[in-house]
């Protein structure tokens, strides 16, 4: 199915923070995530840049606390 | 094998600021448009777009657009062309009303009108007091204009053809252009695009430099695709670098800090710039500014325990200057330099972040090439605009907030010249018979290389050897060892072996292809600049150290076939006013 791949190619983005921010995530966490969170991943990777961007980095204005890839993002 | 084909009036490859405000123009007008991106349209990179735009309204501090082609004419270091930047100056306020219809969120002043902001290189009165030009949306200028750009276009029927891949141009026995091959990277289907305009705006190329700003896009595909048509690249020389690239990952620290009020210090505290542009200081040019930061690191007063790097200060101007006028820039600065400006300032040193040279085009977007006797002849169904092309506005050295201006003038030119120019075309073209022999010749070689070279390992080496031999200083013994090394580079990308033959999101046969269009566009840098003996805007030879009007007041053209070069006089006479003649360029 390639979903490796698939995600992988869907971290290449405008900005190159996220560039770095998402290679460094699928190349530490991606392949230790479980079903679930895989689908959160691929909800993240929907959204637009900015508003990627500022879930990663604003970290007050988000719900991390239930929401453990965009924890994992945040701590890269 | 029978490929696929599909019929279009224009095939735009690109969906940044440029390829999405000319298919708009293209889509209103009732043309059937097909846009290709290799991501999501509003992932481009003109997203990262921080600044604003250009554009003199007025609103804050007297402006006029005279002011503002003396400024760009003076910044391009006069290598610009100054038909095109009367061009775009005078149609700026016109283009930036547009795009405030069209929805886009500007800042407002308290009395309703645009907010501006004073941004690098822009003057008052032909060189006088700073001006206050730029317009933004917060430090979110790019993505605020992709996304209206984008929403206009969906409901204007623009077809997106997304996660696709251009991967050669396609010309017939005149040279007319045809289409393009392209490579549908979910599936790995390779298809023909027949339009009767085919319009590039694939963005820039930094890529090819180890300490970038760009996005991982960024990787020169229109003009490889170009080069490799036959199609010569126009000032390959000129990349300027942006002096604030945060120290060891290039993410890209904005003007609008220094715009706002933050300047550079040096290991001794010292703020520099005053010594290298007493007037302008911080707010010179970025190639002035990003060789200060060089000459204070090779002369040892750099920051930190290698003294390879400066400070951007910034917590004089309060707490909430920065959280309300500077977030994006917080954000960054404490993910990737763990500083937080409030408090501290930001470890920064010049990155590559802009290439000024590109396919040359004129003023109505219409590619033009050498063509029997004549320099400039235009190419009949081949256009381009914004980063990838050379129109030139920008010349040796681009002003800040001056490109999201070119994607929004030359991306609406560029519409209106297709939609004149179908006029008159009102049928497609015939494919010639080996529309698409070079593309699938290329993807065959990948498919078949046996104990070939590793994709990742040259393509560091391309960027390595980039960044040491042609780098902000550029030294004549290294330019012609850079020339060999890139050839070697180049040698060894023929070579390139992809592991994963399946056809489905192969990404691994995309950053090959990128790494084939990447090598183009180092060839055509190294050999340009190795040419050309003198210093101007971001071209700075340390051996030739001043600008030579009478030698090379005029536009290098790189050809692929032979890596020959020829040259083009640049266009000095406006449209309607006064030739702003050479001067020196001091800040």
């Amino acid at each position: 199915m390639k979903n490796l791949e698939r995600a992988r190619w869907r971290c290449r983005r405008g900005l190159l923070e996220l560039d770095i921010v998402l290679q460094r995530f699928m190349d530490e966490h991606y392949t230790k995530l479980n079903e679930a969170e895989l689908r959160q991943f691929e909800t993240l990777l929907g959204l637009p840049d900015n508003d990627l961007w500022d879930m990663i980095t604003l970290k007050e204005a988000g719900s991390a606390d239930s929401h453990p890839v965009l924890r994992l993002l945040q701590t890269i | 094998m029978a490929i696929a084909r599909r019929k279009f009036d224009a095939v735009i490859v690109g969906a940044g600021g440029a390829g999405m405000r000319a298919a708009l123009q293209l889509s209103t007008a009732g043309l059937k448009v097909a846009v290709l991106s290799k991501v999501f349209p509003t992932r481009s990179h003109t997203v990262a777009a921080q600044g604003g735009i250009a554009a003199a309204l007025g609103n804050v501090t007297e402006d006029n657009w005279h002011w503002h082609m003396y400024d760009t004419v003076k910044g391009s270091d006069y290598l610009g062309d100054q038909d095109a930047i009367e061009f775009m100056c005078r149609q700026a306020s016109e283009v930036v009303y547009e795009l405030e219809h069209y929805g886009m969120p500007f800042d407002r002043l308290e009395n309703g009108k645009i907010y501006q902001r004073p941004f690098g290189g822009q003057s008052q009165n032909f060189g006088g007091a700073q001006a206050t030009r730029s317009c933004a949306a917060a430090d979110r200028t790019g993505h605020a204009m992709l996304h209206t750009l984008y929403q206009r276009n969906v409901q204007a029927n623009t077809q997106f053809f997304v996660e696709w891949m251009a991967l050669d141009l396609i010309r017939d026995q005149e040279g007319d252009v045809c289409g393009v091959t392209a490579l549908d990277i979910e599936t790995g289907e390779v298809m023909v695009l027949q339009a009767r305009a085919t319009l590039f705006a694939t963005g820039g190329g930094a890529r090819i430099f180890s300490a970038s700003t760009n996005a991982f896009i960024n990787t020169g595909d229109g003009l490889a695709m170009s080069a490799r048509a036959g199609i010569p690249l126009e000032d390959m020389e000129f990349w300027q670098f942006h002096p604030t690239g945060v120290y060891g990952v290039g993410v890209l620290i904005s003007e609008a800090v220094r715009g706002e009020g933050g300047y550079l210090l040096n290991k001794d505290g010292e703020r520099f710039m005053e010594r290298y542009a007493p007037h302008a200081k911080d707010l010179a040019s970025r190639d002035v500014v990003s060789r200060a930061l060089t000459t204070e690191i090779k002369e040892g007063r750099g920051c930190g325990r290698d003294a390879d790097h400066l400070l951007l200060k910034l917590d004089h101007l309060g707490e909430d200057v920065i959280k309300t006028r500077l977030p994006g820039i917080r954000e960054i600065s404490m993910k990737f330099a763990h500083a937080d400006p409030i408090h501290e300032p930001i470890p920064v040193v010049p990155t590559a972040h802009y290439m000024m040279g590109g396919i040359p085009t004129n003023f109505h977007g219409q590619v033009v090439a050498p063509y029997k006797t004549g320099p400039e002849e235009v190419v009949p169904g081949f256009y381009a605009v914004g980063e990838c092309a050379c129109v030139s506005v920008h010349g040796g050295n681009r002003l800040g907030t001056n490109s999201l201006l070119d994607i929004l003038v030359f991306g609406r030119a560029a519409g209106n010249q297709i939609i004149e120019d179908l006029k008159k075309n009102q049928h497609h073209k015939h494919l010639p018979p080996d529309a698409s022999d070079q593309a699938l010749a290329r993807l065959d070689r990948l498919n078949n290389q046996k104990d070939g070279e590793n994709v990742a390992q040259v393509g560091d080496l391309l960027r390595k050897t980039m960044h040491t031999y042609c780098g902000v200083f550029r030294f004549s013994d290294m330019l012609r060892e850079g020339v060999t090394r890139i050839g070697e580079v180049a040698e060894r990308a023929k070579h390139i072996e992809i592991r994963d033959k399946s056809r489905v999101f192969n990404t691994a046969r995309v950053e090959a292809l990128e790494l084939e269009n990447l090598v183009e566009v180092a060839i055509a840098t190294m050999i340009s600049a190795e040419a050309r003996t003198e210093s101007r805007g971001a071209h700075a030879r340390d051996d030739f150290p001043v600008r030579d009007d009478d030698k090379w007041l005029k536009h290098t053209l790189y050809f692929r076939e032979g890596r020959r070069l020829d040259y083009k006089p640049v266009r000095l006479k406006p449209l309607t006013v006064e030739s702003f003649t050479p001067q020196a360029r001091t800040y």
